[in-house]
């Protein structure tokens, strides 16, 4: 499939020329047309910031929600029709801050979407505040003195919640993230997939230039499959590991796990309450149920 | 001593259960009330409990009648006391003529308070003698069961398919503890010092005996719910749990979500795929949904929400009652949007609104609220049955086509509403204002086109609003208002009252408001309205909206539900 099929053409994009989010919408596009995803088998689901709007910027089924709640609909729209291809994909603040919770809850609920997450350490839209992935010591006008609190280390904690597939890249290097995008789409269960991405305007400290000086590949022979090294790899600070650090490939999706699909493929729009059950069920109420 | 007058000649007797948390009460309840309809008898029950796991004193009111009796009174003719603290508990509704079932050795001095019309019933003793007091409340089972002349073996069955799931030695005390009970009760009842005469109907043994949270989770099958999120909070949880229970059967999900905040936005992304999806929380949880509503709002989804009141603010009493959310429900979301607020009165208006309100998010394209409240999520009585016959599962879904515009500009303000994967073109929703197609915009002049039509739907909604019900005179000159869950309370102090003057409107859907309103108001002389909450938002909403301004409050605001009798007084008061 050609990726044109993805694009919408003269369109006013609210991004700055620069910003990492151009390379990330290209590669997806690339990545979506060599996996053969149809646009309309697609659903790309956001929140709010500018890595959100991605989903106005190409062709495809679009649910740009609130800040910070992509993945509950995201999961929803996953289990109400598992034949769609489900990416959840926004910004490091509205991901890990105000969506926290989510980020968890839907690693353990395990639904089969990709969580790709535009990792700038910084807040674009809202003018340069601190995100949860803000380095410390990095100055903002609200971190006057520089941040203080220990930066959310998202692989980390992914890991440690035994995430189906866990995963970094770096807007900057195409071929890698095409690679690696690929695998987390194609991978079976939650995939989270962070992706280095300077943001040109408010932050002037982590540019493409420092990614390029402190992030590396993990090695050819490392293979994802132990937890505790996948853990111990994402804690690395000096210099930061890029690939996939995790995969457990043993979990049960959540479409799997709710079981109204074990033997009824069909989603949920072409389903029927089945009356003469309910009929039975309002009877049962005749004597004790 | 019992003086033999007791109870005589009664066909409406009103028993109350009451112990301590973790006392088996709820286990009566659930047992004397089904093997009570099953003999024929009228029964209805409801209960008030402390927001905690053990101690305390909880307390269920059981109705038996010749007739039907679908609502709270606080007269007590027969007080099961298994605790001490439990006389002091329901103090206040004891007279005269209640009899009272307990052990005196258990209630030690409460017993002085209770003495003119006592019967001594060792409820513990004979559970010891059994194996352990844990089985007291199921020999109350028996003592009732003896008592109102319920076959033997029938309450035996009941009590041992109850305890099926148990260990085989527990189930068979139980057995021996109903058996030893019932013992107590006939003795009891042969003693010819607690006598009444209710009459079975053999009409109401084929009836249905439920609760409202029961209706409700029952009238979302209906509705084709297939999708359901939300997180446990008294006292919604009922529907969740209902739902999770037949889940299965009905190839439904059920999730328990992290939070309120993911419960709502599960749903909306569920109707957003073409699930038909609801979420069922109460005040504290709606509050955190509520950037979710005004997202619904936007995105123009539908969703239906279960909101089950209680006494707020914050925290409030979380086992208790109120209908202090109304407010909450219709100014809930920033921004201005439609919605839909119903509010059941009677257990079928729980099953025959919830299924609608599918109906109804689906047309509009908008939330739809179902209000209830504690004391209506967890009061039973029997009904005839509830009609599926009529089911009719209303889906407003196109198959889109390649140009589709999710938000087309029409003349009702509906756009046709596609989903992803059904036809060829692409669903875009946004939560900024958004152009036709969806998708982002900040053209100031579509923005005023998007919001009228948005408010345009209110139209269309309004003209669909459910009639409010007239009970009574069509010629009243006092006009009594109530809505949601009082409609069985004041209905049956309207029948203790006996005014051929005054009449009842009770209202069903309280936003937007039925368009009879006005006329109904301005026929009567006086209006008096009744809420169980503190600032009447109900007669504020009708002020608001008709002008008319009802003066006579009636507001009940302690975190219980009206009594008949309560209102009956208030009303005899206002009227004389």
């Amino acid at each position: 499939m050609d990726s044109k099929v993805f694009d919408m053409g003269d369109i006013d994009m609210a991004w700055c020329p620069g910003c990492g989010n151009f390379p990330i919408l290209k590669i997806l596009k690339q990545v979506l047309a060599e996996l053969e995803i149809e646009p309309t088998k697609l659903v790309v689901v956001s929140g709010i910031g500018q890595a959100a709007k991605i989903p106005h910027y190409f062709n495809t089924h679009c649910f740009d929600g609130l800040h910070g709640r992509a993945l509950p609909p995201a999961t929803a729209i996953k289990v109400a029709n598992p034949g769609l291809t489900v990416i959840a994909e926004s910004g490091d603040g509205d991901m890990y801050g105000e969506g926290g919770n989510h980020f968890l809850h839907t690693i353990r609920r395990n639904p089969d979407i990709t969580n790709i997450v535009h990792n700038n350490m910084v807040y674009g839209l809202t003018k340069g505040q601190a995100s949860p992935t803000s380095q410390l010591g990095f100055r903002t006008p609200v971190q006057v003195a520089g941040v203080f609190l220990e930066p959310f280390n998202p692989l980390a904690v992914a890991i440690a919640l035994d995430a189906s597939f866990v995963a970094r890249a770096f807007a900057g290097d195409a071929e890698q993230t095409k690679e690696i995008l690929k695998k987390a789409i194609t991978h079976k269960g939650y995939a989270l997939v962070d992706i280095f991405q300077p943001c040109v305007t408010f932050n002037k400290t982590n540019t493409y230039q420092w990614f390029k000086e402190h992030c590396y590949y993990l090695e050819d022979s490392y293979t994802p499959h132990d937890r505790t090294e996948g853990f111990k790899r994402a804690t690395e600070k000096n210099k930061l590991p890029l690939g996939v650090f995790y995969i457990n490939p043993n979990k049960k999706t959540f479409e799997e796990n709710v079981g109204i699909y074990r033997d009824d493929d069909r989603p949920l729009y072409e389903r029927e309450p089945d009356i003469e059950e309910l009929r039975k069920l309002i009877e049962s109420f005749k004597s004790e149920k | 001593m019992l003086s033999d007058m007791s109870l005589r000649d009664k066909q409406d007797v009103s028993i109350v259960l009451c112990g301590q948390a973790g006392q088996g009460i709820q286990t009566v309840e659930f047992l004397l009330t089904r093997l009570l309809k099953l003999v024929g008898y009228n029964v209805f029950a409801t209960k008030e409990y402390m927001s905690r796991v053990r101690g305390g004193m909880n307390s269920t009111t059981i109705r038996i009648s010749s007739r039907p009796v679908r609502a709270l009174v606080d007269r007590i003719d027969i007080l099961v006391a298994l605790d001490k603290g439990a006389v002091g508990h329901v103090e206040k509704r004891i007279s005269a003529d209640t009899v009272v079932l307990a052990e005196k050795q258990i209630i030690g001095d409460d017993f002085e308070r209770v003495r003119d019309n006592f019967a001594d019933v060792p409820f513990v003793k004979t559970a010891e003698d059994i194996g352990s007091k844990v089985y007291s409340n199921v020999v109350a089972v028996g003592v009732l069961a003896g008592l109102f002349g319920i076959d033997k073996r029938v309450t035996t069955d009941s009590v041992r398919k109850f305890f099926s799931a148990k260990a085989g030695d527990i189930v068979e005390n139980n057995v021996k503890a109903a058996d030893a009970g019932y013992k107590l009760g006939t003795d009891l009842a042969a003693s010819d010092k607690v006598r009444f005469s209710i009459r079975p109907d053999a009409d109401v043994k084929d009836q249905i005996l439920l609760n409202g949270a029961e209706a409700v989770g029952l009238g979302a099958i209906a509705g084709g719910c297939n999708f359901i999120a939300a997180y446990p909070m008294s006292p919604s949880t009922g529907v969740l749990v209902f739902l999770a229970k037949h889940a299965k059967e009905f190839r439904l999900i059920a999730e328990q979500a992290e939070d309120e905040i993911a419960a709502i936005n599960m749903a909306l992304g569920a109707w957003y795929a073409g699930a038909r999806a609801m979420v069922s929380t109460s005040g504290g949880g709606f509050a955190l949904m509520t950037e979710g509503l005004s997202l619904a709002g936007m995105l123009e989804s539908p969703v239906v929400i279960h909101l089950a009141q209680r006494p707020g603010p914050a925290t409030g009493l979380p086992t208790r009652t109120e209908q202090g959310d109304l407010e909450l429900a219709l100014y809930a979301g920033h921004g201005e949007f439609p919605r839909i607020i119903l509010a059941p009165g009677k257990i079928e208006d729980a099953f025959y609104l919830t299924q609608n309100a599918f109906n109804l998010a689906d047309r509009y394209q908008v939330p739809v609220f179902v209000l209830t409240d504690q004391y209506f999520m967890d009061s039973y009585y029997n009904i005839p049955s509830l009609d599926t016959s009529h089911t009719k599962i209303e889906k407003h879904i196109v198959k889109t086509k390649k140009d589709y515009k999710r938000y087309e500009l029409t003349e009702n303000g509906i756009s046709p509403r596609g989903i992803p994967a059904y036809g060829e073109g692409l669903v875009a929703v946004d939560s900024d204002e958004h152009d036709t197609q969806g998708h982002i915009t900040e053209d100031l002049d579509l923005r005023t086109k998007m919001v009228d039509k948005r408010l345009h739907k209110a139209e269309g909604m309004a003209s669909d609003a459910m009639p409010p019900e007239l009970v009574g005179p069509q010629d009243y000159k006092t006009l009594i208002v109530g809505w949601g869950s009082t409609y069985n309370i004041i209905n049956e102090a309207m029948q203790d009252l006996a005014r051929d003057d005054v009449a009842f409107l009770h209202f069903r859907q309280v936003y937007p408001l039925p368009k009879e309103t006005q006329d109904f108001l301005s026929k009567a002389e006086r209006t008096v309205i009744i809420e169980n909450n503190a600032t009447s938002q109900f007669g504020k909403l009708i002020k608001l909206h008709t002008g008319i301004d009802i003066e006579r409050k009636i507001l009940k605001y302690n975190g219980l539900g009206f009594s008949v009798e309560e209102v009956t007084e208030e009303l005899k008061g206002l009227l004389a």
